[in-house]
């Protein structure tokens, strides 16, 4: 075969020129070895504007090219992110959107390069990348990624990378973050870094097979046009700025910014945090014994994400997540994609939100995913389809770390608890029964998840519906539109849900419920994924509670056709699970059940489901809110009157002539003096609380699936088990027996 | 009269209390931030506290890290004082760990909340004053988290450039 001429720099391999960079910054800690940011230095405003116009471009690719799709995720709440990335694959610029995916596609573009592309596949001007394998940059197979190569003259002067969340990916069942998945081949269609397309167009076979390969093969194909469209602007853009300024300009810059982001990221660090050791942890729960669709994942797993944050002495972060729990035979396993994208959002949003967005903040973090564990499973078969199970709850951890930092500086503003699970996130589809789409498949996938609840910081409450992690442009779309393309399932309500913000000092953001009906439809599919048996995320702070945990209530078989006929009150919602309204409006199989957690079910006709989006967490002690604010709390339905009693020590009547809340200051005050006191006589000293649970520890008095997530974490870690072990003066060798061994 | 950038120490004090409206909390969340933040905070908590010691970081809604007989402690705003800040403040709380439906009831309505089983919340309280300081998730037989130790004299020294105020010669 004959050898190709190498394109990247000055006669380089693109290879050479990764190999070279990563060099230069273990040598020197600095992006490609810069030590002065000459560019900037020189003529700052040519550096700013240059920037800009760079900026703007893959901006303006965003805005325009979301247009070009039809899927509701992309168009209606721009689930698309682009970006623009040197020959080595560090982003340089960054659009808004999905952001958590400028580093997945950076970790694409270096898989390209690393498997040598150049020499074996080919890469020229023209060409078109498709990405969708988790385990070369990505967080599942859902989210699919458009890299092309930017030319200039002979060499590649950098790439540009698009990506949208699909509707459908082909998996085992309909739906975007499956919950039954448990190997590789459960989790849909896979492209693995494969070239597409040639001279700016979509190769025809790609297309047929692609079209194929999924259940929404109008979505694909509009988004897939999307993508390449946002990256042909972007390129085009790219080369006029060449054009504009210069060939040796645009080298220089590209790594200059990046090394300036590095920089400005660790001064930001030193402006707002305080150097020292974070920790904080949760568990998420995933109970599939019973459920499971394939044997081996036929037991219920805790999975234990413990967070370590060191702020180094020069302002760098060290990020480890030793101690977790091993990977799964589950869909939450996280590739080094997800978690290398999950610490970007959230770096993005918390730490360098005022400055130039780009690789080198990834540049100035030490990460540590250990190896067997569900952040870096090492096992390719395994499935990795639903990360964000595991991923969201996690990354609480580092924004509460980051938090500590915050507040113990003075930037009691800039403080989170964590935030909510963007986890209720119902899914499945069907096909209609009748009328002019009869036969056609209606897909379920309503990303009005986008609409959490934001949490309390230390200085005001959070805010209801607005807060996605993955898009910091939270927003869930219209409802209308959804409803279209989930025909088969018109709501019947939407109300806010009380008793779901986590309570506090200052509480977190509260948020809404929805009953659904299955309609004019048959072979319909039902699942989701959120949690239940374990609060989502690392909770509150300073006192402050978590939000309330999802659950599952539907009913089937039930009388609706004749409640709908004799206009008689159905269920609008679940306001109070313990008198709740499917019980007494309805007959049928009603299910209640304290899992979030569902693995595909089929209903029909007439069957009602009931989901809720999340509240987010709370801070500081509840005792300490205004009292006039519970008061508001009540008006807005934000909380009921028995919960704020209890919580709160609020003591507050309806009058419902006035159609007004009232509260009685002194039985209030009274009240609180009461809560206060039993907080002395319901609690126990430190050394009563360590013996207790030692001799829970002991008696080996917990259930499976802790026991399990303790023998993982201990046998997984080099530092957490240790500790855990010293804590309870345990012997090397403990571990806890467990049923199935 | 003392410059400050940007924001008075009066705001910044009108902000920790939870007092400042939203339009213009929302500047200051959007805005670069003030490079004297700390010293305001530490200004305005210092003369709220009751007590005398010098205090050399905030840690919480309540805690302090003070310098207290060439020691350094974490200190309640009441005035109880929890020991060396190297050790995890919340082993000399007072704790109550719910740990059963009924107890998780009270604060969620049923359906609403963890099974105890898998997650218990345990809340630690001052012993002094009884502030709920810290609302924990734990699965049961987790050790309680030691959240925060943070590196003062790199933070003095380093950072702001001279010595934390319990090092610094009078």
């Amino acid at each position: 075969m004959k050898k190709r001429k190498p394109i990247g720099w000055n006669g380089k391999t693109l290879k050479d020129m990764i190999q070279e960079s990563e060099q230069l910054f273990k040598e020197t800690g600095r992006y490609y070895g810069i030590d002065k940011l000459e560019l900037k230095e020189k003529d700052p405003f040519k550096y700013e504007r240059a920037y800009a116009r760079l900026r703007g471009a893959s901006e303006s690719a965003w805005e325009t090219a979301l247009h070009v799709a039809a899927s509701p995720i992309v168009k209606e709440i721009g689930e698309l992110c682009f970006a623009l990335y040197t020959p080595e694959g560090d982003s340089v610029v960054v659009s808004t959107g999905i952001m958590v995916h400028v580093h997945t596609m950076s970790e694409a573009i270096k898989f390209i390069i690393r498997e040598n592309y150049e020499e074996d596949v080919g890469i020229n001007p023209g060409d078109i990348f498709l990405n969708n394998d988790c385990l070369c940059g990505n967080v599942h197979t859902t989210d699919v990624q458009t890299l092309i190569p930017i030319f200039w003259e002979d060499e590649l002067v950098g790439w540009v990378g698009g990506v949208t969340h699909q509707v459908d990916i082909g998996g085992i069942v309909p739906g975007h973050d499956l919950t039954c998945t448990v190997e590789r081949f459960d989790d849909g269609v896979f492209y693995t870094c494969l070239k597409i397309g040639s001279n700016d167009q979509l190769w025809k076979d790609h297309m047929i097979n692609a079209r194929r390969a999924v259940r929404t093969p109008m979505f694909w194909e509009l988004d897939e046009k999307c993508r390449l469209s946002g990256c042909l602007m972007i390129r085009d853009a790219t080369l006029d700025f060449i054009k504009n300024e210069g060939i040796e300009y645009y080298k220089r810059f590209i790594r200059e910014t990046i090394e300036d982001g590095k920089r400005t990221f660790i001064a930001r660090v030193r402006q707002l945090l305080i150097p020292g050791r974070y920790r904080a942890s949760s568990v998420m729960d995933a109970p599939m014994k019973g459920k499971a669709l394939k044997p081996q994942a036929d037991k219920d797993i805790a999975t234990h994400m413990p967070v370590e944050l060191v702020v180094k002495a020069d302002g760098g972060l060290s990020l480890s997540f030793d101690g977790s729990s091993g990977a799964q035979s589950f869909s939450f396993n996280c590739g080094i994609g997800a978690m290398e994208g999950g610490q970007w959002v959230l770096l993005t949003q918390c730490v360098i939100h005022r400055d130039k967005v780009n690789d080198g903040a990834y540049l100035a973090v030490d990460k540590d995913y250990p190896l067997g564990t569900w952040c870096n499973p090492g096992d390719p078969y395994l499935s990795y389809n639903n990360p964000w199970g595991n991923l969201i709850p996690a990354y609480t951890g580092m924004m509460r770390c980051i938090s500590y930092g915050f507040f113990s500086r003075g930037f009691r503003e800039e403080v989170v608890p964590g935030y909510s699970h963007t986890a209720d996130a119902i899914q499945g589809g069907g096909f209609f029964d009748k009328g002019p789409l009869a036969g056609q498949y209606w897909t379920l996938s309503t990303f009005e998840i986008a609409g959490q609840g934001y949490p309390a910081s230390a200085v005001t409450d959070g805010f209801n519906s607005g807060y996605a992690m993955w898009n910091p442009e939270g927003n869930l779309g219209d409802v209308e539109t959804w409803e279209v393309i989930q025909g088969g399932i018109p709501y019947l309500s939407r109300q806010l849900k009380p008793n779901i913000a986590g309570h506090g000092k200052y509480r977190g953001g509260s948020n809404f419920e929805t009953v659904a009906m299955i309609h004019n439809s048959h072979n319909v599919i039902f699942f989701n994924a959120a949690e239940g048996l374990c609060f989502a995320g690392c909770g509150g702070m300073h006192g402050g509670y978590p939000q309330a945990t999802s659950y599952i209530l539907r009913a089937e078989n039930t009388n609706m056709p004749d409640v709908v006929k004799d206009k008689k009150p159905y269920p609008l919602g679940d306001p109070d699970p313990s008198h709740g309204e499917f019980e007494r409006f309805i007959k049928g199989k009603i299910t209640r059940t304290p899992e979030g957690f569902m693995t595909p079910i089929g209903l029909k006709n007439h069957d009602l489901v009931h989901w809720r989006e999340s509240g987010a967490p709370g801070y500081g002690d509840p005792l300490e809110r205004e009292v006039d604010l519970v008061k508001k709390d009540l008006k807005d339905a934000i909380f009921t009157k028995e919960i704020v009693y209890s919580v709160y020590g609020v003591v507050a009547t309806y009058d419902e002539a006035k159609r007004e809340w009232a509260v009685d200051y002194e039985q209030t005050k009274k009240r609180r003096e009461q809560l206060r006191k039993e907080r002395k006589d319901k609690s126990m000293t430190f050394e009563e609380f360590y013996q207790k649970e030692k001799k829970r520890i002991a008696d080996g008095n917990l259930i499976e699936p802790v026991k399990r997530m303790y023998n993982e974490s201990i046998q997984l870690s080099r530092r957490w088990g240790k500790e855990f072990l010293e804590f309870w003066n345990l012997p090397e060798d403990f571990r806890f027996k467990l049923e199935e061994e | 009269m003392k410059k400050y950038d940007k924001y008075d120490v009066e705001t910044i004090a009108r902000m920790i209390d939870g007092k400042l409206p939203w339009p213009e909390l929302r500047l200051i969340l959007s805005e670069e931030k003030d490079s004297d933040r700390f010293e305001k905070v530490m200004e305005t908590l210092q003369k709220r506290v009751p007590w005398k010691e010098k205090i050399l970081l905030p840690l919480h809604e309540h805690l302090y890290i003070v310098s207290k007989g060439g020691k350094r402690i974490v200190k309640c705003d009441c005035g109880y004082e929890f020991g060396d800040y190297r050790e995890n403040w919340k082993t000399k709380c007072r704790i109550r760990v719910r740990d059963t439906n009924e107890s998780l009831d009270e604060i969620y309505p049923p359906y609403m909340h963890s099974d105890p089983q898998w997650e218990e919340i345990r809340e630690y309280y001052c012993p002094g004053c009884l502030a709920l300081l810290d609302t924990e998730l734990a699965s049961p037989g987790y050790p309680p988290i030691f959240n925060f130790l943070p590196d003062i004299d790199t933070f003095y020294e380093e950072w702001l450039g001279s010595p934390a105020p319990d090092k610094k010669r009078v």
